[in-house]
């Protein structure tokens, strides 16, 4: 790592590629993934191509294409590589839902709907380019924005409108359509965070007593965010949503600790964490089961059968897996929301399940080098945030589906069947896109009011 | 910021690289015992929908699989399923598989190591993988007497060339029709399977190789190998009181036969079969020379027969009454049908232990031979002239002693007889296990619920028949 310096402040410009034409190319060539893999399902089981191909090819293109322009014109400096990941992550989810549709005699149709939610996404996501020209203004509203998170998070509740599924009341019926206010607010409160720390990171860092090696902020500073961080959590544990809740905790802890620049923050977290995970354990009912069906799934057969066959189900699929259309995924319940990790690792093997959290790496990498560039501390947070939360979903759920850790519902990002998980990634990554727009945009080298900024390798600095 | 950022980044990193360390782990370690689970259904559907290979005896196939319709595209057939069901076993979807079927599972389904070859041409030029063949050793017309003679009684026979250790027939009686198991009609496999399962005489129960009994008198032949091993001869005499009391007990062991004598010559005592001069010579020779000798014909060992089998025991640690009951097989000496015709055949073939076998070839469906078995020398428990100076007493026995019901004119036969009781309110176990010279060929024949007297004259008169059946259909 190079020494950071301060650049003379003669007006040089740092300069980053565009590489618009790369990401043309890469998302045409992520798109394909997910397309061969229906075509290779219908090869395999009706050794026929799919009868609608040209319609849907051209329509997934189209959207990767259409996709690309408004990055193009609205976010030309955005990093290359994030939109084809997330087209190649969404294809290979959209295929699988398509390949599981098959099972059911006569098939089912719900990767039809899964489309639909994509190109919603897409929508949204271009929405977000659109509206959100610099993610600076998001800063504003911190309160207003919490206050509408908050209202989100509740409306399940309401009767008549919210709806239980598997034991969590986290979803509202609208249209035939049901939804998860959750995954949106989860959008809406990890700005409002970001805005209230880059607003007090100072006091809270500095002002304020020590005890016990650690720097507490005064009252007046930390108790709005305590207060609005305890309400979210506490409804989101209400609702039985403890998969939200563990990201949310997970999201506040990373941007106390970027924010404030201390590593007690996060000791102390996970602290808490353990100690409420020894509660739990022993306070509630279906922690210990999930606990066993971690350690100890085969002690007993019935009840942990879906973790089992996931397991089955990799030992089946071997290192290169069994092939599109040729393994049995149908055999785990929920193959395609909640275990799709195991139907992948199924059909396309370890290697493709390893290629899959690659390329999840690969984007949580992209967000947080855009934290990294990005010249204004609010960005830094939000970004570095966003990502970091994105990496902890892949984690808690492909982690919980390998038997690394126990197992939480959440969704698989972009691949998971289900609408408004697929609906608030697209949202993230327009934020991401914005963010990374406004980081690696030409500007005049100086140092960010914080900080020195180390020049990174990927970075040239020319002379105008 | 940056600080902290770059220490965010470096935790994505940790918990994606134990993501793929923990895949890893799945693919290197787990997933063979996955796949070997018996409620795997992947497995066991892809098992169901391939062309398994044939069981065979000479030229007849005993387990064969057909093209069927419906939900799997073949089906499992035996013909003569009855008679051949203790070697083939079952192939059941829900109630996995039994005996060869279960052993040789990987070659019959083509999944095994040595057909990897074969199944990666397969997979080149799109043939559909097929299994291998199994070629077995066992004599049609042997099978069938040994069937008919155990008829319906709960028992086993098995009858081995003693001089290479190939399996002539193998049978536990009550016998069943494995069609009904390993029929695709799930509800009738289940009925069936309840049906047998619980059925009174426990035809699914293989008494020839996975259940082990008390052996009995036929385990003096072990301690008479054990004396002569130990400097003994034919001539050495014996104490055999009417009545030997056991030390450090109040108990006594008493004969069921007549002795001849008060002091017999130990032939004399394996003739008469007499308990009381075995008694003594189990408590001369001490435990641990006897299981010493018990172990070195195949006792506390993992049996080598490739069927699954179950391991015969002589007991540890045990004090002088408990040595001389195990001498005369009771206590808790226990062993299984094959193992006491383990130890006739050592006898019969001049000491040299051969590795029993029930396949002599595996054939790939290319009629290429995948594997076959030779004949194998597993050990020498006693030495060439005392196996012989067994074999003059063992056939002292069927000449003039408790084993003349297994007489054959114009037939050199040496054998023993055996009967046991496990608990007195129970039927004795009645056993015969011997040799002839031509055929080479050993037999033993088990009947677990003789209803006669609990003599060794007794047993004789219930296992004999079943044991001369068999030599006759091998003549």
């Amino acid at each position: 790592m190079s020494v950071p310096r301060q650049p003379a402040a003669t007006g040089e410009v740092v300069v980053h590629l565009q590489r618009r034409n790369v990401e043309l190319l890469l998302i045409l060539l992520a798109c394909s993934f997910g397309l061969a893999g229906w075509i290779m399902t219908h090869l395999a089981l009706y050794n026929s191509l799919p009868p609608n191909l040209p319609l849907v090819a051209g329509l997934w293109y189209g959207l990767g294409l259409v996709a690309h322009l408004f990055v193009r014109f609205l976010t030309p400096w955005a990093d290359p590589v994030i939109l084809p990941c997330v087209f190649l992550l969404n294809g290979l989810g959209l295929a699988m839902i398509a390949r599981i549709d098959q099972i059911p005699d006569p098939p089912r149709n719900d990767v039809a709907s899964q489309l639909l939610w994509t190109s919603l996404g897409i929508v949204l996501f271009i929405g977000v380019l659109i509206l959100v020209r610099d993610h600076r203004r998001l800063q504003r509203y911190p309160y207003l924005l919490f206050i509408a998170g908050v209202a989100l998070l509740l409306l399940p509740l309401i009767p008549g409108l919210g709806i239980a599924l598997g034991g969590a009341q986290i979803w509202i019926r609208v249209f035939g359509y049901s939804f998860q206010p959750a995954e949106v607010a989860k959008i809406l409160l990890a700005v409002a965070f970001a805005a209230y720390f880059y607003e007090k990171r100072d006091v809270l860092a500095l002002a304020g007593k020590r005890f016990m090696g650690l720097d507490f902020p005064r009252a007046r500073d930390l108790g709005p965010i305590a207060l609005m961080w305890i309400a979210a959590l506490g409804i989101m544990v209400f609702q039985n949503d403890l998969g939200t809740a563990l990201l949310f905790f997970g999201l506040f802890t990373v941007m106390i600790y970027i924010a404030t620049q201390r590593p007690a923050w996060p000791l102390l977290a996970g602290v808490m964490f353990i100690v409420a995970g020894f509660l739990a354990y022993n306070f509630t009912n279906h922690v210990p089961r999930r606990v066993n069906a971690w350690l100890d799934p085969f002690s007993n057969y019935d009840a942990n059968l879906q973790i089992i066959s996931a397991q089955f189900g990799y030992a089946w699929g071997g290192l290169f897996g069994r092939g599109w259309g040729m393994g049995r995924p149908g055999l785990t319940p929920l193959a395609k929301s909640d275990f799709i990790a195991g139907a992948l690792g199924e059909e396309l093997g370890i290697l493709g399940l390893m290629a899959v959290v690659m390329v999840y790496a690969l984007i949580s990498a992209r967000g947080m080098k855009a934290a990294l560039l990005c010249p204004d501390g609010f960005g830094k947070l939000l970004a570095g945030g966003l990502a970091f939360v994105f990496s902890l979903q892949v984690f808690a759920i492909v982690g919980g589906i390998t038997r690394l850790l126990p197992l939480t519902g959440l969704t698989t990002p972009f691949m998971s069947q289900g609408g408004s998980s697929l609906v608030a990634n697209w949202m993230i990554i327009g934020i991401l896109m914005v963010i990374s727009h406004r980081a690696r945009m030409p500007q005049i080298a100086t140092a960010t009011p914080q900080e020195l900024l180390t020049p990174d390798d990927a970075t040239a600095v020319i002379t105008r | 910021m940056n600080g902290p950022l770059r220490k965010v980044s470096i935790f994505i990193s940790l918990m994606m690289a134990a993501l793929l360390l923990n895949i890893t782990w799945i693919s290197v370690v787990r997933t063979n015992e996955l796949n070997a689970d018996p409620r795997n259904r992947r497995v066991r559907d892809a098992e169901f929908a391939s062309d398994r290979g044939a069981i065979l005896v000479g030229n007849t196939p005993i387990a064969i699989t057909n093209p069927s319709e419906g939900r799997f595209p073949y089906a499992r057939s035996y013909p003569k399923g009855d008679t051949w069901s203790s070697v083939t076993g079952w192939y059941s979807y829900d109630y996995a598989r039994s005996e060869l079927e279960k052993q040789y599972n990987e070659e019959l389904s083509g999944t095994g190591s040595s057909q990897a070859v074969s199944r990666i041409i397969d997979l080149l030029v799109g043939r559909q993988r097929q299994g291998a063949n199994l070629s077995t050793t066992l004599n049609p017309a042997a099978q069938q007497a040994a069937v008919d003679a155990l008829g319906d009684k709960q028992g086993a026979a098995i009858a081995m060339d003693w001089e290479t250790g190939e399996i002539l027939a193998l049978v536990s009686a009550p016998t069943y029709d494995p069609n009904r198991l390993s029929t695709l009609d799930l509800t009738q496999e289940r009925v069936a399977w309840d049906e047998l399962l619980n059925a009174k005489d426990e035809p699914l129960k293989n008494r020839a190789v996975r259940e082990v009994f008390p052996p009995g008198s036929t385990f003096k032949l072990v301690t008479a190998a054990a004396a002569l091993e130990n400097g003994m001869l034919p001539s050495s005499e014996l104490q055999s009181p009417q009545s030997l009391p056991l030390p450090n007990s109040n108990r006594s062991m008493g004969n069921s036969t007549n002795c001849g004598g008060t002091t017999v010559t130990l032939e004399q005592a394996l003739v008469t079969s007499c308990n009381t001069a075995f008694g003594n010579l189990g408590m001369e020779l001490g435990s641990e020379k006897l299981r010493a000798a018990a172990e070195a014909f195949g006792f506390n060992a993992e049996p080598t027969i490739d069927l699954p089998a179950a391991a015969s025991r002589f007991p540890a640690e045990i004090d002088e009454a408990q040595t001389a009951l195990s001498a005369i097989g009771q206590f808790d000496v226990a062993a299984s049908p094959l193992q006491m015709l383990q130890v006739v055949a050592a006898i019969a073939n001049d000491g040299h232990m051969m590795q029993p076998h029930v396949v002599r070839t595996v054939t790939g469906a290319d009629l290429k031979v995948v594997r076959s078995m030779e004949p194998h020398e597993l050990s020498q428990p006693l030495s060439e002239s005392n196996a012989q100076l067994m074999q003059q007493m063992m056939e002292s026995v069927v000449a003039d002693g408790t084993g003349r019901p297994a007489r054959i004119d114009g037939m050199t036969i040496g054998g023993k007889t055996g009967t046991a009781q496990s608990d007195p309110d129970r039927p004795p176990y009645a056993w015969f296990i011997g040799y002839a010279k031509d055929p080479k060929v050993a037999v033993v024949a088990f009947v677990q619920s003789a209803d006669v007297e609990r003599d060794d004259i007794s047993g004789g008169r219930v296992a004999a028949p079943i044991f001369k059946a068999i030599l006759e259909a091998l003549r």
